[in-house]
């Protein structure tokens, strides 16, 4: 039974959004980090790009794939995290706390407003 | 007309494995994960389902000469009990398949061949027995459905396999023991009522073993091992291990570093083309790549530095130009590191040559390192 965090906004992509303030903070979910399986390598946008929303900008691979992750919303990259190209696997045990992938500075908040619930994503990732 | 199913199809859901579409079968990936199954058969042991892959018997007085004919290894070297790693060629020395051939008694050989080859393979040899002299003297037979297969592979596996299969072989190499196999020795045993084949032989670079039987025997075997196993650490591994860990040694995966176009002096592998037996399929031309010196020639590489893992297809560039391609690819659970092997100009396959690997668009950097990658300390 996969994790799904009531304080997040979601993707049909398997993304999830916490916002502070101004700000998105961007991961992948618990659900995708399983399906993923074994991470061994994220390649994180450049701060201070520019990324709108539903556009692929980074990249998670596991051994045996690579998955494009969508930007939730459009805006520009403040921060990336290091800790995750340091260490992959950390997206497998962390997806929602120390796993997570860029910050990003909301350009157009309303975006917010089309992304799942968690009573959304749940049922998508049920079915 | 759906995929099809091993024996241990239903063993395999109980597990919770996740299972893909693998030639037209339905076959685990992986269990709990590539990266801990891989492991744990370095460390420890591992059981992997290979019902899919094909057996072939070839029998009769005439059955060695025909395969010396169709196959590059000298099978006169073989002894009742013993198997050989081996290539059948074309005309032109491209590869039909690598499989293994044992010699189970005087006139009585079986070959182990790739699941995807099956048609290709039986095709290609009961062509060429229309045409053999000695055929009224020889038997083939496709027995691929008959059986199924495991393969219990890892440094522990020694420690728990007699009490699976127990007591003495009654047939091919007759030792006391499975564990008393020396390493290509096939030897006979009676197990449950049934009769299974077993061979100190595997495709991870670890001590270990396969066997082969009937759909309900294998069935038996696969519990037993899992349950006899368990105190020492085994796993169900899927496909998903089984790739890192031949990549690991560098064991060549036919449709990959092997194919119709490819011979196997460029693949690295002239050990196991016997030259000097005599005429066989492919010989001409073998001959003259090993006198003259080949076009491509398959290196294994290591990245130099932290790059997203190079895979199957990713362009090789050495010498300022994109002149080869990654056949197999992964990140290295052993080594941490990502590792692969491709074919290059025979030029820039020496240990110690800087390639770059094009991933989505950008060059890593890599450096060619003997085989194979990994190697026990």
């Amino acid at each position: 039974m996969s994790n799904v965090p009531g304080n997040l906004k979601y993707t049909k992509s398997h993304e999830w959004v916490r916002v502070e303030g101004g700000t998105a903070v961007v991961g992948i979910t618990d659900h995708a980090q399983h399906e993923l399986t074994d991470i061994v390598f994220v390649e994180l946008p450049d701060a201070g790009k520019k990324i709108e929303a539903g556009k692929a900008c980074a990249v998670v691979e596991s051994v045996k794939t690579a998955s494009d992750i969508y930007s939730p919303v459009s805006g520009e990259i403040l921060e990336t995290n290091r800790a995750v190209v340091d260490d992959p696997a950390l997206v497998n045990r962390e997806p929602y706390d120390g796993g997570w992938f860029f910050k990003i500075k909301l350009a157009k908040p309303a975006e917010l407003e089309s992304l799942l619930t968690p009573e959304e994503y749940k049922a998508q990732i049920k079915a | 007309m759906g995929l099809k199913h091993t024996p241990l199809f239903t063993a395999h859901q109980k597990l919770g494995a996740r299972l893909i579409d693998f030639g037209g079968w339905e076959m685990p990936v992986q269990y709990a994960g590539i990266v801990q199954e891989h492991l744990a058969v370095r460390q420890a042991a591992g059981i992997f389902d290979i019902s899919h892959m094909g057996e072939v018997t070839v029998n009769g007085a005439a059955a060695e000469a025909f395969l010396n004919q169709v196959l590059t290894n000298d099978v006169r070297k073989l002894n009742p009990g013993e198997s050989q790693y081996t290539l059948m060629c074309n005309a032109n020395g491209g590869v039909i398949d690598d499989l293994y051939a044992s010699r189970l008694s005087g006139e009585v050989f079986l070959l182990i061949i790739n699941a995807s080859r099956i048609e290709a393979d039986v095709a290609w040899l009961q062509a060429q027995a229309a045409q053999f002299a000695g055929r009224s003297d020889l038997q083939l037979t496709d027995a691929s459905h008959r059986y199924a297969a495991v393969a219990v592979q890892g440094p522990r596996v020694k420690e728990f396999i007699d009490g699976c299969i127990p007591g003495a072989a009654i047939s091919a190499m007759r030792t006391d023991a499975v564990t008393h196999l020396k390493k290509n020795q096939i030897g006979g045993f009676a197990f449950e009522g049934h009769c299974v084949l077993v061979s100190r032989t595997g495709y991870t670079g670890e001590d270990g073993f396969e066997i082969v039987g009937t759909g309900e025997a294998i069935l038996h075997v696969w519990e037993r091992v899992l349950a006899a196993g368990r105190p020492f650490g085994i796993q169900p591994c899927g496909l998903g291990a089984r790739d890192t860990l031949r990549t690991e040694v560098c064991y060549p995966l036919y449709g990959h570093e092997l194919d119709e176009h490819t011979t196997p002096i460029e693949a690295g592998l002239g050990f196991f083309v016997a030259l000097d037996k005599g005429e066989f399929n492919g010989r001409a031309a073998l001959a003259a790549q090993k006198a003259g010196g080949v076009k491509k020639k398959l290196a294994a590489f290591k990245m130099s530095e932290k790059s997203p893992p190079p895979r199957p297809h990713y362009p090789v560039w050495t010498d300022g130009a994109n002149r080869g391609a990654v056949t197999s690819g992964t990140q290295s659970p052993s080594l941490g590191v990502g590792i692969g092997l491709a074919y290059v100009p025979p030029a820039q396959a020496k240990p110690d040559t800087r390639v770059d690997i094009e991933i989505r668009g950008r060059q890593f950097g890599a450096v060619v390192v003997p085989k194979p990658i990994y190697r026990k300390a």
